[in-house]
């Protein structure tokens, strides 16, 4: 649907896309995630013929984006919800976008009713709330019933409500066999909407997987161990004994890793080492993320005070 | 729909759709209308005025002392020009005239269907300024040789008519004669009125690029060795006032001498002097003095009223509206970073550009024809009414300046369009299509000195104010052809096809620029 392969661009000395390359399947919602500044939106534009790569392809329904006749039928995108004549209604933006597609008008109102927009069709999108106005690019995204879609940061500025709505959303347009591309710099953003996540850093590919298979490695066994000061050395020595790597959290907190926690109940109530409580570790979408990006957010903070400096 | 009709069918919906837009050209419309209707300008020209016209169906001057016989058939009229002096206006209340010619002071033969004024004519003249020259028809003017007459150096004139055919000849010294040239008079009558005759223009001054004043002048030309040859009628000559009116006389100056003709029309004051128009005879001659012209009439200062150019005055206003809206209609899409939804909808972008130059185009088009279509067709019934006197001028002329009024805005929008994504912000975009197109025709109508002006309305997109001339400008009338009076520097087509050049370069460049651009 979405293919990009081996992107490459610089602004000045910065380096934007260092080979970027990656595939955007249909029937599911794809997040894009990287930390901001790691080229999301550098390679939306790439893929939407707005901004030139210095290498690399990018390839909508197997073409470059601008070679399409109807582009619109072939990939919606939503870059900037406040990008509106504040002036136009809703429904006259929809309508010219409509008319370059050669759309009828009727597509306009049924957009906008999936949406959820007719009551304020007729008002000037100026006027419209952050929510209004993601609800009403969604909608221009539709416009032309194109089997892909792409969003960038669309939770931004939204209120829960919102999120929910747009979440919903996004899992629905998978679910009718869309590839959809959702970008957001914060992973929990995506948690029970992606089924597969590209991670993004320094301007390109970090990682390339499922949602699933990323919190399995994520997980890793880790188990928090709670015990009063007098026993919290003892037990620490117990563990690293059977071959766990323990850290000290705070005074009264260790986190094992290493050994399950059925494996930490068994050894220390053998040995006669007092707790107060073990606890499994589950990781977040989000901690796995931040595991994933660390480097190249290492990077970025070094390059960065180098260059203030 | 092909492609291109469909991003040109978005883009009319993208600006029927934004209320400023809408305004603009509103707006537009209603400055070239309002400053067009409403200009204050009132004269007291009754309904008695007007123009004689000439053979061509334009207007002219027909004023001038004419000494005459009537000649049946062929014959030939020869004369010496032994003296051309005349009078200048006074440069100051209360002074005397000065003593000078103006440059197209005329003195010499001519031959005419009658005394009416607009008759069909040929003449062969010494000039103030400008040798001698063969004019026939008012608007028709050849070259004999330089140089003026002195009374070393007299000149001698000879008209010639045989049939419909009129020959004019000049000589030094009355043995060597030399052609001046031929011309065909298909509506001269078999008797026509040949004889003498002087004349003298108004004398024209500029004040500044608008500004103006004009007076009379006043030439007298001494003829001798008079010879007639051919059917002549009657022994006695003539004189008689074309074009002038009896209680025009100068003070201290007599009666006119021979009975005044023709309908009270301009250019037939006489200069208040001590010399006045008429004709005295001498010994083998007259001494004959005449103010006025033999001439098509020109509009502006130096002539009698104003001309439809004048009532668009309001375009440059119009074209103020006209250049923000196309400007912005650009601008306003980089200032919100609609244009990537833009290209994202249409990313051919040469094609795109290319569509919302044809709307804006378009759009602008119909809204100047429209508000051009109505000052002309209204604004100088108004002036009539007013008492101001219009030239009238053909219905060609009439199209060409409400068709050229819309192209002139429509283009000027187009440029400013290219300004718009060169730039990409309305502030500098604006500005800079306001400084090519309204503000070198603010400048050369107002404050510039006339060569600066001219040079401006030459070479910048406002050259195409030219395509607003309607009334032609003549190189043997003295006028004061500027821009303030409805005369530019270049041809109307001309001056828009400078317009043109500068809107199909800047367009090309903007596409270039925008088509290469990461947006």
């Amino acid at each position: 649907m979405i293919v990009v392969s081996g992107l490459r661009k610089r602004f000045g000395s910065h380096t934007a896309l260092d080979g970027m390359s990656f595939a955007v399947e249909p029937g599911q919602v794809t997040g894009f995630v990287g930390p901001n500044g790691a080229g999301k939106s550098t390679t939306m534009r790439v893929i939407l013929g707005l901004d030139a790569p210095d290498a690399g392809t990018a390839l909508v329904a197997g073409r470059p984006y601008r070679s399409l006749t109807r582009p619109l039928c072939h990939l919606g995108s939503l870059l900037d919800a406040g990008a509106l004549q504040p002036g136009r209604t809703a429904r006259n933006h929809l309508l010219w976008i409509a008319h370059s597609q050669g759309l009828p008008s009727r597509r306009v109102d049924e957009v906008l009713e999936r949406a959820g927009l007719q009551t304020v069709a007729r008002r000037a999108a100026g006027g419209f709330s952050l929510g209004m106005r993601q609800r009403l690019g969604i909608a221009a995204a539709l416009l032309g019933d194109p089997p892909a879609l792409m969003l960038d940061e669309p939770f931004n500025g939204m209120d829960p409500e919102g999120i929910v709505w747009m979440r919903q959303h996004l899992r629905g347009l998978a679910a009718e066999g869309r590839a959809v591309l959702v970008s957001s710099h914060l992973m929990s953003e995506l948690e029970d909407t992606a089924d597969h996540v590209v991670v993004v850093g320094r301007g390109r590919v970090i990682a390339d997987t499922n949602i699933a298979a990323l919190l399995k490695t994520a997980a890793a066994g880790r188990v928090t161990l709670r015990a009063g000061a007098s026993s919290i050395d003892v037990a620490a020595g117990v563990l690293e004994a059977e071959g766990a790597s323990v850290s000290r959290t705070d005074a009264g907190t260790l986190t094992v890793t290493g050994l399950p926690a059925e494996a930490v109940v068994t050894l220390l109530t053998t040995r006669g080492v007092p707790f107060a409580e073990i606890s499994s570790h589950r990781a977040t979408l989000e901690e796995a993320y931040l595991e994933l990006t660390r480097d190249a957010v290492e990077f970025r903070a070094a390059t960065g005070s180098e260059a203030a400096a | 729909m092909s492609a291109f009709a469909r991003l040109v069918h978005a883009e009319w919906t993208k600006f029927r759709t934004v209320r400023g837009w809408l305004i603009g050209m509103a707006a537009a419309a209603a400055a070239i209308v309002g400053l067009g209707l409403f200009p204050g300008m009132e004269g007291t020209c009754g309904s008695g005025c007007g123009l004689p016209v000439g053979p061509g169906g334009e207007e002219v001057t027909d004023v001038f002392t004419f000494v005459h016989r009537p000649l049946a058939g062929d014959g030939t009229i020869t004369v010496r020009v032994a003296s051309l002096t005349g009078e200048l206006p006074p440069d100051g209340p209360g002074k005397e005239p000065q003593p000078g010619l103006v440059p197209w002071a005329k003195a010499g033969l001519i031959v005419r269907s009658g005394t009416k004024q607009g008759a069909t004519y040929a003449a062969v003249m010494v000039t103030g300024a400008h040798g001698v020259r063969l004019q026939h028809d008012y608007v028709h003017d050849r070259a004999g040789k330089p140089g003026g007459v002195s009374e070393s150096a007299p000149r001698w004139l000879r008209l010639t008519r045989a049939g419909d055919v009129v020959t004019a000849l000049e000589s030094a010294d009355g043995t060597s004669w030399t052609g001046v040239g031929t011309v065909r008079l298909k509506d001269l009558p078999a008797t026509a009125e040949v004889g003498l005759f002087v004349t003298s223009p108004m004398f024209v001054e500029g004040i500044g690029a608008a500004g103006a004043s004009s007076a009379p002048s006043l030439a007298t030309a001494g003829f001798d060795h008079l010879t007639t040859t051919g059917g002549w009628q009657s022994a006695t000559w003539t004189t008689e006032r074309i074009g002038g009116t009896s209680d025009e006389h100068p003070i201290g100056g007599g009666p006119p001498p021979g009975p005044a003709a023709g309908d009270a029309s301009g250019g037939s004051r006489a200069p208040a002097g001590g010399q006045a128009p008429g004709a005295e005879q001498t010994g083998d001659g007259f001494t004959v003095s005449g103010s006025g012209d033999i001439a098509p009439a020109v509009a502006g200062a130096a002539g009698l009223g104003t001309t439809i150019s004048q009532t668009l005055v309001g375009t440059f206003a119009g074209l103020v509206f006209v250049v923000v809206v196309g400007a912005m209609t650009m601008t306003g899409e980089y200032r919100r970073g609609l244009i990537r939804t833009s290209l994202a909808a249409a990313p051919r972008r040469g094609a795109a550009l290319a569509a919302k130059a044809t709307v804006l185009g378009a759009v602008t088009f119909v809204v100047g024809v429209a508000a051009a279509a109505v000052v002309v067709t209204i604004g100088p019934g108004l002036l009539r009414d007013n008492g101001v006197y219009v030239h009238p001028v053909s219905t060609a002329t009439e199209l060409r300046v409400i068709a050229g009024t819309g192209a002139l805005l429509a283009v000027a929008a187009v440029l400013a369009l290219a300004f718009g994504v060169l730039l990409r912000r309305g502030t500098t975009a604006v500005t800079l299509a306001f400084v090519a197109t309204v503000l070198p025709y603010l400048l050369s109508m107002t404050v510039l000195p006339v060569a600066a002006g001219a040079w401006l309305l030459r070479v910048t997109p406002a050259a195409a104010f030219a395509i607003q001339q309607s009334t032609p400008q003549y190189a043997q009338v003295e006028g004061l052809y500027t821009p303030a009076n409805g005369f530019f520097p270049l041809t109307p087509w001309s001056g828009l096809a400078v317009l043109l050049a500068w809107a199909t370069v800047g367009l090309a460049f903007a596409a270039y620029r925008f088509r290469r651009r990461d947006v």
